[in-house]
């Protein structure tokens, strides 16, 4: 596959302007990169679960969207591109259509590691045809900030406030990329924005055009939840892959390949102390929450690096 | 050729299935509907039908994925009963919602709990405000006709709204009865072929489902879907006249039973219907005048026929095969005395709960409701706005 940055940059968006996104959200960035790797000539079915990415860009009577699309519920994106994607294969089979078509599925980390984990697993596990990402930003931004699965240890967030008691999340996040992996579909792959977004573009690409279920999870970092300043966007992401926070990595046909490997593995404390979320753990007296933090970043980065052997 | 054959309702259904030979059926098994896609996963194991079968992981994904593929153009159906169906609730307003004329099998089953596999129609009545036409099956036969009339209703131009036909669990589902199967291809006709005019793969116009709506537009979509509902009940008769004039069994919004003359009336949906009919001819011959009318379209509530029918009674008895809590009566009491009212029908009215989680409906229960409504004829008042029937207090 080439990558080719200027001709990519240059091709009509899926995603148009004047969605209502804030300013600086990742969500936007995956959608309208994502969409890039279709190919000329085909069409789209995009998918959404509930969530910010949706009541931002499909505000009745105005969508944002040049391809067919539909939300349905919360926990159920997967699921409901299922039915999108056998109505295409049967109504195919019967000569009713002859136009080729994608499937491409969004949902924010609330959507698809919690609610929509059993809808996204049998969707996966039935081996349609369809690409599912996850933009994940690390906890229920569109109803206010809240705790999910997803969340990293000690972020503060509005259901694991920081207090007299309490440091911020007790648990380390879901290893949702694993649990997709476990579902043995041909491609499974980790990435976030990255310089030219040569990364995302590859896999999104890898992910569309390969045949059955795929996977994508984009780290997607959200202003409002990880108060960070809104033009600081591509270096929290820098600072998440060089911290082995969020490795860049893909699975094909289950075999584990690392996409890039820091020069040098920039310590936690990079990624967390420009983050308003993680305020807390730079108090005098709390560096014990920062090397736990980073213990944990070791310990599975060093799995990871395990695998991809 | 129609044939005679011996079946029961779950196989009837899943036979008037084989015949649409619809294009995805995402289904999930639950008692007593679970054959219903086992029929049916057999005929696409089969070759009999091209249907895509989506074996998905709950009833909540076989509501969404029928969204999904309704939705992408593709004519859906599925079964399910009871917790299945309650799993799917919030689904089911998103079907109607969407105007997605899915069509749904659902073998009415108690509610847990205590969990219950038996029939009675809590299931449906937790689904009635969801903007589903909601038609009830008293036998074998009406569960299979009434499932050959389901699309060219739901799918009505005028209509464009998701259909659930409803049959008792166990009393029809597996009940086995002598009933006429029509022709394939009678039914395949009469059905005729799904061409929706919006739909997500039209290459020449790309369609969004689903939108987030807020206060501004929220209503108006509420009052166009209250719209369609009202012009079901004109569809639902256009549909039967044209399936009496091929098959030859008529069908109403509801159905009279020896109400010509009658001072006392029983009113009720579903199996115990066809119980009713022979305690009602039992009666008539001790003398007792009374009748039965069976609501058959329970959504949109067929209130003119429904007063209309009773409008000559001296007392009348709701029977609700479904609980409330509160306090008052069933939900089928609550829409015939609403009917009754709207219409300034005046007469004695009494309602009663029967069989829940499969218990029989008796001839002594039946008496012991004709001497309520004797006795409010004369006068009196019963303890309560209603009582159970059958049950041990």
């Amino acid at each position: 596959m080439k990558f080719n940055f200027k001709e990519i940059t240059s091709r009509d968006d899926h995603l148009a302007p004047g969605h209502r996104l804030c300013a600086g959200c990742g969500a936007g960035i995956a959608v309208r990169n994502v969409l890039k790797t279709l190919h000329e000539g085909d069409h789209a079915v995009i998918g959404n679960a509930t969530g910010c990415l949706e009541v931002s860009t499909y505000m009745y009577p105005y969508t944002a969207y040049t391809d067919s699309y539909i939300h349905n519920a919360f926990e159920n994106a997967g699921s409901t591109m299922s039915g999108v994607e056998t109505a295409y294969r049967v109504l195919k089979k019967r000569g009713k259509i002859d136009d080729t078509y994608k499937f491409i599925t969004f949902g924010g980390d609330g959507g698809t590691y919690d609610i929509g984990l059993q809808s996204l697993s049998g969707a996966a596990e039935r081996g349609h045809d369809f690409t599912y990402v996850c933009y994940d930003n690390g906890a229920y931004m569109n109803t206010g900030i809240q705790r999910s699965s997803a969340t990293p240890m000690y972020a503060d967030t509005t259901t694991t406030p920081t207090g007299k008691e309490s440091n911020g999340k007790p648990q380390p996040r879901k290893d949702l990329t694993q649990i997709m992996v476990a579902h043995n579909i041909p491609y499974v792959a980790q990435t976030t924005f990255l310089g030219n977004f040569r990364d995302l573009y590859l896999k999104s690409e890898k992910a569309i055009y390969t045949e059955g279920p795929t996977f994508l999870n984009i780290m997607a970092p959200c202003p409002r939840g990880w108060r960070y300043n809104t033009e600081d966007l591509m270096e929290i992401c820098r600072l998440g892959v060089e911290t082995c926070y969020w490795p860049l990595f893909e699975v094909v046909n289950g075999h584990w390949i690392l996409t890039y490997e820091p020069k040098e593995k920039l310590p936690i404390e990079d990624f967390l102390r420009p983050q308003g979320r993680f305020r807390h753990m730079f108090k005098k007296g709390n560096e014990y929450l920062i090397e736990a933090f980073q213990k944990e970043v070791d310990k599975r980065w060093n799995e990871l690096l395990e695998k991809c052997e | 050729m129609s044939r005679k054959d011996r079946l029961s309702g779950n196989e009837a259904v899943a036979i008037a299935m084989r015949q649409i030979n619809p294009d995805v059926m995402p289904a999930f098994p639950i008692t007593p509907s679970t054959e219903i896609p086992q029929y049916f996963s057999n005929f696409v194991a089969n070759g009999q039908v091209d249907t895509e079968f989506i074996p998905v992981e709950s009833e909540h994904s076989a509501m969404s994925a029928a969204i999904g593929a309704e939705a992408a153009g593709a004519r859906t159906l599925t079964a399910t009963s009871s917790c299945g169906m309650a799993f799917m609730w919030e689904e089911l307003y998103v079907a109607s919602s969407n105007r997605l004329p899915i069509a749904m099998a659902l073998v009415n089953r108690a509610l847990s709990g205590p969990i219950n596999i038996n029939a009675d129609h809590s299931d449906a009545m937790g689904a009635r405000d969801t903007g589903w036409i909601q038609i009830f099956s008293e036998n074998n036969q009406e569960a299979y006709d009434n499932f050959v009339m389901a699309y060219p209703i739901a799918e009505h131009e005028d209509v464009h709204l998701p259909i659930m036909i409803c049959q008792d669990g166990f009393i029809t589902s597996h009940a086995v009865e002598n009933i006429v199967i029509e022709d394939d291809d009678d039914v395949k006709k009469f059905v005729g072929e799904y061409e929706p005019k919006h739909f997500l793969l039209n290459a020449d116009e790309p369609l969004a489902v689903g939108p987030y709506s807020v206060t501004n537009y929220y209503m108006e979509a509420r009052r166009a879907q209250a719209e369609a509902m009202a012009h079901v009940p004109g569809v639902v008769l256009e549909v039967a006249k044209k399936f009496e004039s091929i098959f030859g069994r008529h069908y109403g919004l509801i159905e009279s039973y020896r109400m010509e003359d009658a001072d006392y009336a029983f009113v009720l949906m579903g199996s115990a219907a066809g119980t009713m009919k022979e305690y009602v001819d039992g009666l008539r011959k001790e003398g007792e005048k009374v009748g039965l009318v069976k609501v058959r379209m329970f959504r949109p509530f067929p209130a003119k026929e429904v007063a209309q029918a009773l409008s000559h009674v001296k007392a009348v008895a709701v029977l609700d095969r479904a609980e409330s809590f509160n306090n008052v009566g069933g939900p089928l009491s609550g829409e015939v005395l609403r009917a009754l009212f709207l219409q300034k029908v005046r007469c004695e009215a009494a309602d009663y709960v029967y069989g829940l989680g499969g218990r029989d409906l008796l001839m002594e229960h039946v008496r012991s409701v004709l001497e309520d409504l004797k006795k409010l004829c004369a006068g009196e008042t019963l303890p309560a706005f209603y009582r159970y029937l059958g049950v041990r207090e």
